[in-house]
Formats: C-alpha cells, structure tokens, sequence
C-alpha cells in the first residue's frame, strides 16, 4: 500500500492545558507528518476531521496524539485499510507526570502550576513521544496474513478414554472430522473398568450406571470420528493447520519415532565422535512422512497411570497382600463381590504430615466414598472405615459425602495412619493417631485401600511425540508438576505447543464430569486454533494478529539463538542450523527477534529497525546535566497498563525517562540499548514481568531471557567504560501502578549519581 | 433498536472471568457473541481480588488481556449495566430481549475525570463493598471496561448534576437518558452469571455486624487491594488498629445445611492466600484458622504446606460455635477442637469469615426459565441451547471457570451448526 500519512493532535483531557501546541505540530512536522489539532479529538467532530482526509485525501497511516492507546481504539479505528498509530500523551504524559498536589501543598503546586506555563521538561517529554509516533507510523507496514498453501481442519485426538472420547464427539458435533487414536485394543481407557460412577446432577445421592459403553458406541457409529485401536502416535510434524501424524502399532518401534531432543553441543560432540546419536537409524526430525496423515490440530488426551505407593512402607502396600490400591479395588468391585470390612487410606504421611497422596486433587476423596459404597452394597454388614487428613469434596460433590455420612456402616475419622500389618488369619491391623475419637485407632480388617494418584502420562515420556527441534515433549513441566500447562490459572489450555490442547487425566487429576467439561474446552480450543490459522492470525495471547515473524535469511549466520530461544519451539531448522519458520506455531512474542544477533527477524508492524528508530528519534540535549534521558522499555501486556494506571492516579512520574512498549520483554533486541546508549542516553530500564517459578510472563520465558541478555549486555557497557549498572531489569505486575514512580525514580537517582553518557554528543 | 449478528450467535450473561472466557472463545472461533454484564463494568469478582492463589499474581493481568482480545475483536459486543429482560423462541433463534440501565454518561465521555472533581454527593462504593465512599459520578475502578464514567443520579442534588455537567467538556452527561430495550437473535445462551457473597449477617451466631473486627473474605480482598478503600493496610475497621492477632472462620455458610450446603471449593485456599496478606504486612501478627477440612487439592498442596510451616499460625479443627465481641474491640471466637475434644476460646484482634459461594442468578433466573437446581446453580441443557460456565454452574477457582467456560463455548457455537 502507498503510505498517506496524517497526524492529528488532541488537546482535550488537560493536554492543551499543559503543553505547547505549535511547537508539538512543528516536531511531527519536522519529523515528516503535518499535524493538525482539535480540541475534543475522540469525539464526532474530531474523528470526522480524521474521517475527511482518509476520504479526500487518500490518507491511510494515521498518528493519534491524544490518550493511551489502551482507551478510545473503537473511536480511532478507522477500518483495516487503516494503520493507526496511538501517542501516549494524556495517561504518560500531562497525567503521569503531573503529580497532584498534597494536602496542605495545594496553593504553592497551584502557583507553580499557573506560574510558569508550560514546564520544560514535560514539553519535551510529549515531543519526544511525538517523534517516536511519527517514526513508528513511517516505519510501519500494514500486515498480510500468513496463509498455509494447504489447511486442514481435521482433528487428531489422542488417547480414547473419557476426555478422548468426549473431545471426538463434541468436535464431530460442531461440524469437524475427528480421528482418535488408542493404544488398547478398545476404547473406553480406565473407565471400563468402573463398577460405577460418581453422580453428576441434583441430590448428588446415588452412585450412577457406567456410561462409557454409551460414549464408546456413539463415537464409533459417529461418521465423522475414525477410530484406530491398538494405534500410538509415533511423530507429529509440522504445525497447527498442517500436522503430519504418522501411527504406528502400540508398543513398536519405528525409524518414524519422534526423535530426542539434541541441543546444540550434543550436535557437536556428536560430530565429533565424542557422544552417540541417540536418533540414530531414526528420521531426521524434519522430514516429514509422505505416508503420514494430515490433521489440523491436536488433542491430548493420553490420561493418567496409578501412582506407585510402595515407598510408603508402613502401609504395606507391595508386601502386604491385602493392601490395595483404589484402582485394585475397583477392578475388585467390578468383577465381583468386596470384603466386609475395609479401611480407606487417603493419607499416607502417618504423623509427619497430613498431605494426600500425589496426583491425588480432589478425586481419591469422591473414589473413597464410592468404594465404601461397594463394602455397604456387597456385605449386609460390611463396614467401611475412611480415615483422611482433609477429605475434599469441593462443590456440589459435598453433597454426596454428605449422604455417604449418613450411612451408619461407614465411619470417618481424622487420623494419621502410622502402621498397616498383616496378622496371621490373613487379616490386617490398621493402627492411627490423631483421630478425631481422641484416641488411637486399631482396626482389624480384612482389606486396606490406598488412594493412589493418577499420574499424568506425561511424567513418564513425552508422549505428544513432536518432531519439533526443541524435541518430543513439553518444556519445564516441572514447575507444574509434570501437567503440561504453560499459562497456569487464567487460561488452562494453554501449552508451550500451539495448537496442542490436553485434556483429562493428563492435564489434572478430575472426576468424570470435570473431565467432560474439560475434553468438550479442549476441543473448542483445537477448533479456535484451526480456525485461526485458516484467517492468518496468530493464537492466544496475541489472538488475531496478522502479523508474524519474517526472516531476511541471506544474512543468517545459524547462530541458533531463535531456534533455542523460542518459547514454542515454533523454528526448526536445517542441518546447517538455519531456522525453519513454522508461522502457525508461533504466538507473535518477537522474541526469536529479540534474540537475533544479525537483526534479520521482523513484523511489519514491528521491527528492529522500527524501535531502533523511535529510540534514535528521541532528543538528547549534550549540554545540560539537568535533561538526563532514561529510556525505558515496558512489556505493553502488563506493565504498560501499570504505568497509564499510575497516570490515572497523578502519581509524578520522573520526566526524564521516555517509555518504549514492547510487545514482551522477550522481543528486546540489545541493539536497541546500544542504539540508545550511543545516542548519549543515560540510562536504559526494563519494565517486565515476574519471571521463575511462578512466573507472570504471557509469553512464559520473555522477561527472563531479557534478563539473561540484560547480563550480558552489562559486560559489554563494561568494556566499553560505561557503568553496567546503567542498564537494569525490573519486575513488575500490572497493580503495581503506586510502586512504579519510585522505582523509576531510584533508578534515575542513581544515574544521576553516576553522571552523564561520557559518549554524550560524539 | 436491535442488533443483527450472523447465525450461531451466542449470548454470553455475564461479564466476569467465566463470561469473558465463553464470549471470546467462541468469537475467536469466528462466532458473533453478544456479552452483558448488570455491572457498569466487565471483570466480575475477580476484578475485586486482590491476588489470585497460589500464584498471588493480580487478576487484573488476565483481565487486562481479555479486555484486549474483546477490544480487538469485532464479533464481540459487549453491553455493561445490561440485564436479559425476556428470553422467546428456542435454540438456534431465540430471541432476547436485554435492557439497558441508564448510565447517564454517553460515549463521548473521556474519562477525564473532571466531572468528579466538582461531584459533591457521595455514595458507598459498591466495588470496594461498601467500606468507602465515591463520589456519586465515578469510574468504577482503574481497569474498568468500558473506560467510562457512571452516574448515580438519584443519589445527586440537582446543584451537583447542574455542576456535573458544566464541568463536562465534552458533554457526555445526559441526565435524561432512559432504560434502554434492544432485541438480539441468537442460536444459544450462556449463563456465566456468577456469584455473590453468602450474607454473613444469616448467621447469627457468627455476629457479622455486630463488631467492626468482624469481616468477611471478600472484604479481605479489597482491604488488601492497592486500590482499596484502605490502599492496601490491612486495618480493624472503626479504631485502625493493626491487628496483631487474627482467625480466619472456615466454612462461613458453605457445607452448611441451613445455609449453603454445598462446598464453595476456593475459601481454604483464599484463607491461604490472605495468610500470606497478613504476614506481608505484620510479621509477628498470629493466625488462627478453624476449619472442618483444609480443601487445598492438587497443586494447591504445595501452597498450603510452604504456609503451615509458618510458625504464628495455628489450625484448629473445628466448626466456630459462636464469635463474642469485646469491650476492647476484639472478638472471641469460640469453637471445639476435634483432635483435642478440649473447648477453644480464642481472643483476636479481627476474625475474617470466610463466606461461601452463593450463585448470583437467583430469582431472576428462574423467572427467565433457565434450569437451575435447588441450590441455584444453572444446569446446561444442550436440548434447549442454554449452558451454565463457571460459578454459575458450580462452585470453583479460577482455573476449573476456564474450563467449563471453554466448554460452554463449543456447546453454544454446537447450536446451529
């Protein structure tokens, strides 16, 4: 498209009030854009002025010097033959750095106020955002989707237990075609197993009729579900829109295995003879099977194993023969007839401490009750005995122990189980403290079950099987238990694999009713990212971005650091090491941009040379001490937000720092510190999110590579004689608005201390 | 007027964290979804917590992207202060009819603020729950969505409107405007309509209202808020005391057959949560939690045994029996101990219950017809097109909303297709 450009300059909201008009239109008009002003910009008046040019004059790449562009993007959209750039001169400008006056303070800040008119610094701390608005739209492009020369929207669901089961039926309802895939010769997964189920509608009362033969025989007389029994996923390539899924039979090997990950100095040693190739005799990991099938997008639904409870050697389990786990007994239950009397271990700490098995959640709780169930339904006087910590029965499952509570043959008690053992007529004594009776317990039983957890499949292999460069599985799942969550709370089905979604067992332990909810999101979640590559557009967090990430390759040196550094494992690459895009996969972080030492990674909308430009663009007076410049670059996720909040509340900002959103701290080239530093700034900050293991990153690893790159570049200052400590990182959440002034004001005291860029002026 | 969307619109009830996750999961699909919320803002509950559990991020970070992916997106429409009036015909075309509460700000409004600086009546600030004032024209919080102000125009003289609006530039107050009844064809409905505190003043022996030292969790959460009526201290209502000793009472109405009999799932895990309020703030402050189990399942193990090795902090199996005010400001909470058989008289400087869940539909559900089971919650019926996300449809975090949320969403854009 041919650029028209138009800049148009609101002076409502106290802008007009506080700064010079004129010579704000003279900057952007120096800068390359004519400017014109309007008092009320937002309103219908001023956006027909905007709407008269676009229509007369052709103009389409519009700067909007008025609020944040977090308000008013309705009233400034001017449709997608549009590119609209926002200039932040109300929330961080005459808001932010304008503190309101103190109680007591009032007259004299008023004085101040009307005494001097427009204050210097501020001035120029709304000019420099008008240049950086003025470079952006210079430099912006307007996007063009990224579209697959084939898309498929078929859906591949692995694993045919509940969730699977659920996930195929649900897709297959809203229209799509489903191929399942189960390891066992039969689908059902643990499930068939189950004499009963937990209730799932109003009283809650009675235990329900096994509905997976029912789930089993609607989804294999479904015409649009394929089922492939006694079928394991060997690879999945590609990317969202265009997988290649090769099957093989359970238990094989295959040379179309996914291959292990192989990092960057095992390739090496590998070369050198120095280390085995554990691929050898395998596919490389970037072929891809002509015989494969192609799926849009992936559902994972492998479910879970029973925990092993043997290292809890005081409960006997593995050398006592009639200690069991709640998985034992329900196969019990199911094929025939239960003891009479039973306890039920929920607990396995003794006295040391009162934590459930792992891998428990709140199901072992509700698995508990059922089987006391079985003991009461199978023995006219059978006795059960549950003896818990904390028994969890969240919500409407509360009322379903309640009933169980009613039931004079089953017996609860708080209590520490310190010994299980066998005694010589096959009968086993359970010993207990801390019981709620007030006295140790010392039941004699014929049978004692242990609530294992369910172990996500996920622990134990990689199980999605990508033949993707960063390897098969998921990545650090131990911050979340082996569960393959990335963006834990807000958004439950997000992995670091676009366009993989799990579901059941696999992603959390959950009775039979959260699961079905759960496999029914996860479906809508592999339709959503179908959908969403078909249109071009990227995924959560950036959902609908049309831009994506464009390499300039004959300047790649096969550095490696985007394929490495990628959170989403979107690149591949060649056996030279030159990265291969996968757009699908990716989620518009930048930070493969971040991280290229050649600067050859881009957006159209966003760009090394873009960000280094508006850093160029700012003003840096040589000569006085007093007009230091700190440029600051902030996460526009969260802390952006924090600091036009921090406006909102007249907090006083220090007008000496400039602030640079950037789409994640993961997309902060260190060009850009140096852009800034040899342009005589005096300092660079980083705004981002929290990181480790609790980390707040949209992106999950943005801000901390920025640290990690922030380290180095502090060297770099080193040897250049600039004080690394010029350049920081800092962590910040989206309420931390009260906090940010006088963090940035420290940071500004202590260049200040260190005195101005020697290279100030060269 | 009414508002035309493509087939297999969805109408989401209910702006929170539940709604928003339905509204914008179905329209990036690539459905048209209608969203409202009775609030002048989109954020629900969770815009009042202060932290999320176990994380202790803000919830506003979730929000704040959400607000995003709606602003970015066409296919949503969302109404604030806006309630369903009537709802005709069946899935696949129903016909509903919303109404609109007058704002008595129109869109021109910048959010300039302006307006509430000449405000001179005040009223309780519903977000902050009553403990503090607002003025009568307010934006109801920092992140509010839509960034607007509203107006409580009966709670004005005609002096402070007249003062209202010539403060106004940009001439976006209309003291006139009236309610508002727009008409919108849909193939489904969600309900994502939430929850409420359980009253704290049904339970008598629990003497909320009786002492200020007695406060409810969700008061907690605002007291502890940087935006808060307190910003941020965590005070003793009425003297501003520092507490040097607090009880949090477990099962405040929840598990409780007289009151709530469900379990309302996130209040051990919120009393974990504001522990770690308490102890930020007054190191040597002791904790005294009555509980009948401590529900932390799965993850929230972790989070729960990193707190109970604080050693300040004492648990005490037992249902609270009664809380006593005292003359000196603090309350005695009396309650048994279950491993001790031995009676617990606890003297604390404030005691925070911990309220349940109480599915906010209510009576106007069932006036609109929507299948709800004794206690309240909403039951999804595919056969009708109508399904319950969130807390609406149980009691649940944060992360179990998100799922059932997602799912409403495929059910919803199933309709129709």
């Amino acid at each position: 498209m041919d650029k028209v450009y138009g800049a148009y300059l609101c002076t409502g909201c106290g802008i007009g009030d506080a700064l010079d008009i004129d010579a704000l239109k003279g900057v952007a008009s120096e800068a390359g854009i004519e400017m014109q002003d309007f008092s009320c910009m937002c309103g219908a008046e001023g956006r027909a002025l905007i709407e008269k040019d676009i229509a007369e004059n052709g103009v389409n790449t519009i700067v909007v010097a008025a609020c944040s562009p977090r308000v008013m993007q309705k009233e400034f959209n001017f449709g997608d033959d549009t590119i609209t750039i926002r200039a932040n001169l109300r929330e961080q400008v005459v808001w932010a750095a304008a503190p309101v006056a103190k109680e007591g303070e009032e007259g004299e800040a008023q004085e101040a106020a009307e005494g001097e008119g427009v204050d210097e610094f501020l001035q120029e701390l709304a000019q420099d955002y008008v240049r950086m608005a003025v470079v952006r739209a210079l430099k912006t492009k307007k996007p063009e989707p990224f579209h697959l020369d084939t898309l498929n929207k078929r859906i591949l669901v692995m694993g045919g237990g509940i969730a699977g089961l659920t996930a195929a039926a649900e897709a297959s309802k809203a229209g799509y075609e489903v191929t399942l895939v189960e390891k066992e010769s039969a689908l059902g997964g643990k499930a068939v197993g189950w004499r009963k189920q937990f209730p799932t509608s109003y009283p809650y009362a009675e235990l329900q009729e096994n509905s997976i033969a029912a789930m089993i025989s609607a989804v294999e007389s479904d015409s649009n579900i394929t089922v492939k029994t006694a079928t394991e996923v060997a690879r999945i390539s590609g990317a969202p829109g265009d997988f290649t899924a090769t099957f093989k039979a359970a238990g094989t090997k295959t040379e179309w295995d996914a291959p292990y990950r192989v990092t960057v100095d095992e390739q090496e040693k590998i070369e050198k003879g120095e280390m085995e190739d554990p691929n050898v005799g395998m596919k490389l990991y970037t072929e891809r099977n002509p015989d494969g099938e192609i799926f849009g997008a992936v559902v994972l639904a492998t479910g879970w194993r029973p925990a092993d409870v043997s290292e809890y050697e005081h409960l006997g389990y593995g050398t006592i023969k009639n200690v069991v786990t709640n998985a034992e007994f329900e196969k019990l239950a199911k094929d025939g007839k239960v003891p009479a009397n039973v306890v039920f271990i929920q607990s396995p700490g003794g006295q040391e401490h009162d934590k459930d098995f792992p891998y428990c959640n709140s199901v072992t709780s509700m698995v508990a009750l059922k089987q006391a169930k079985y003991v009461r339904e199978d023995n006219a006087d059978g006795k059960a005995y549950i003896l818990y910590q904390h028994m969890r029965t969240p919500g409407n499952m509360e009322l379903f122990y309640k009933g169980v509570q009613n039931d004079d043959g089953i017996f609860f008690s708080k209590a520490s189980v310190t010994q299980v053992e066998e005694k010589g007529d096959g009968k086993l004594s359970v010993q207990a403290e801390d019981t709620l009776l007030g006295e140790a317990l010392n039941l004699d039983v014929d049978m004692v079950v242990l609530a294992a957890g369910m172990v996500p499949t996920t622990v134990d292999k990689a199980t999605i099987n990508l033949a993707y460069r960063q390897g098969p599985g998921f990545m650090d799942l131990g911050l979340f238990d082996g569960y393959a969550d990335s963006h834990f709370i807000c958004f439950p089905y997000e992995t670091r694999r676009t366009g993989v979604y799990a579901c059941g067992g696999v992603r959390k332990a959950e009775n039979m009713e959260e699961t079905i909810d759960d496999a029914t999101g996860a479906a809508l979640k592999a339709i959503q990212c179908i959908e969403s590559a078909n249109r071009g557009v990227a995924v959560h967090p950036r959902s609908g971005d049309m831009t994506y990430p464009d390499f300039f390759f004959q300047r790649c040196t096969q550095c490696k650091r985007c394929t490495e550094e990628c959170p989403f494992g979107a690149l591949d690459d060649d056996p030279k090491g030159t990265p291969l895009p996968n757009p699908t996969r990716c989620r518009r972080c930048g930070t493969c941009m971040g991280a290229c030492p050649e600067r050859i990674i881009g957006f159209a909308d966003y760009s090394i040379d873009m960000i280094g430009s508006m850093v160029k663009s700012i003003e840096v007076p040589d000569d006085d001490e007093d007009k230091l410049r700190i440029i600051v670059f902030v996460c526009e996720n969260d802390a952006y937000p924090a600091i036009d909040m921090s406006g909102m509340h007249r907090n006083g900002l220090n007008k000496l720092v400039r602030f640079v959103p950037v789409r994640c701290l993961g997309s902060m080239n260190m060009i850009w510190i140096k852009d800034a530093m040899s342009s005589g700034m005096d300092g660079a900050l980083l705004l981002g999110c929290k990181w480790g293991d609790d980390y707040q990153c949209h992106f999950v690893k943005g801000s901390e590579i920025a640290n990690k790159r922030m380290e180095n570049i502090g060297e770099t200052l080193g040897t250049l004689g600039l004080e690394p400590e010029r350049c920081a990182v800092q962590q910040v959440a989206i309420s931390d608005y009260d906090k940010i002034p006088q963090m940035i004001e420290e940071f500004v005291e202590e260049i200040i201390e260190m005195g101005p860029n020697p290279f100030k002026g060269f | 007027m009414s508002d035309t969307a493509g087939t297999g619109a969805v109408l989401v009830v209910g702006g929170g964290i539940s709604g928003l996750t339905a509204a914008l999961e179905a329209a990036e699909v690539g459905n048209d979804v209608f969203i409202i919320d009775k609030n002048p803002y989109f954020g629900g509950r969770v815009a009042q917590l202060n932290q999320y559990f176990p994380k202790l991020c803000p919830p506003t970070c979730g929000l704040e992207i959400n607000f995003r992916r709606v602003k970015d997106n066409r296919r949503v429409r969302p109404y604030s202060m806006t309630t369903v009036k009537s709802v005709t015909g069946g899935p696949g075309n129903y016909e509903v009819q919303l109404e609109i509460a007058p704002r008595y700000v129109n869109s021109n409004c910048t959010a300039c603020g302006e307006c509430a600086k000449v405000c001179t009546d005040q009223i309780d600030d519903a977000f902050n729950l009553g403990m503090s004032k607002t003025t009568a024209i307010y934006l109801p919080h920092e992140m509010a969505f839509p960034h607007r102000y509203v107006l409580d125009k009966n709670a004005c003289s005609s002096e402070c409107l007249e003062a209202i609006k010539a403060a106004c530039k940009y001439d976006a107050i209309d003291t006139d405007m009236q309610p508002e009844t727009i008409t919108v064809n849909v193939g489904s409905i969600v309900w994502a309509t939430g929850w409420d505190p359980y009253d704290a003043t049904k339970m008598d022996n629990l003497k909320f209202g009786q002492s200020p030292a007695i406060i409810t969790n969700m008061m907690m959460e605002r007291m502890a808020a940087p935006n808060g009526p307190t910003k941020g201290k965590i005070l003793r209502p009425g003297d501003d005391k520092e507490p040097e000793s607090i009880a949090f009472v477990q099962c405040a109405g929840s598990r409780d057959e007289n009151h709530l009999e469900y379990c309302s799932y996130i209040c051990c895990m919120a009393t974990f949560k504001q522990m770690t309020y308490i102890r930020e703030r007054y190191p040597d402050a002791q904790i005294y939690v009555f509980y009948i189990d401590l529900r932390t399942p799965g993850k929230y193990e972790h989070f729960r045994e990193k707190l109970m090795g604080d050693e300040k902090a004492h648990f005490i199996k037992g249902k609270v029996a009664d809380i006593l005010p005292e003359d000196d400001g603090g309350v005695t909470v009396v309650a048994e101990d279950g491993l001790t058989g031995t009676k617990v008289h606890q003297k604390v400087d404030m005691c925070v219950l911990a309220t349940g869940m109480q599915p906010a539909l209510g009576d106007r559900g069932k006036a609109l017809g929507v299948n709800m089971d004794p206690n309240g919650f909403v039951v999804s019926d595919a056969g009708k097109g109508q399904f319950a996300a969130g807390c609406a449809k149980s009691a649940a975090d944060v992360y179990t909303c998100g799922q059932s949320s997602t799912a409403a969403a495929l059910k919803a854009i199933q309709i129709g297709r």
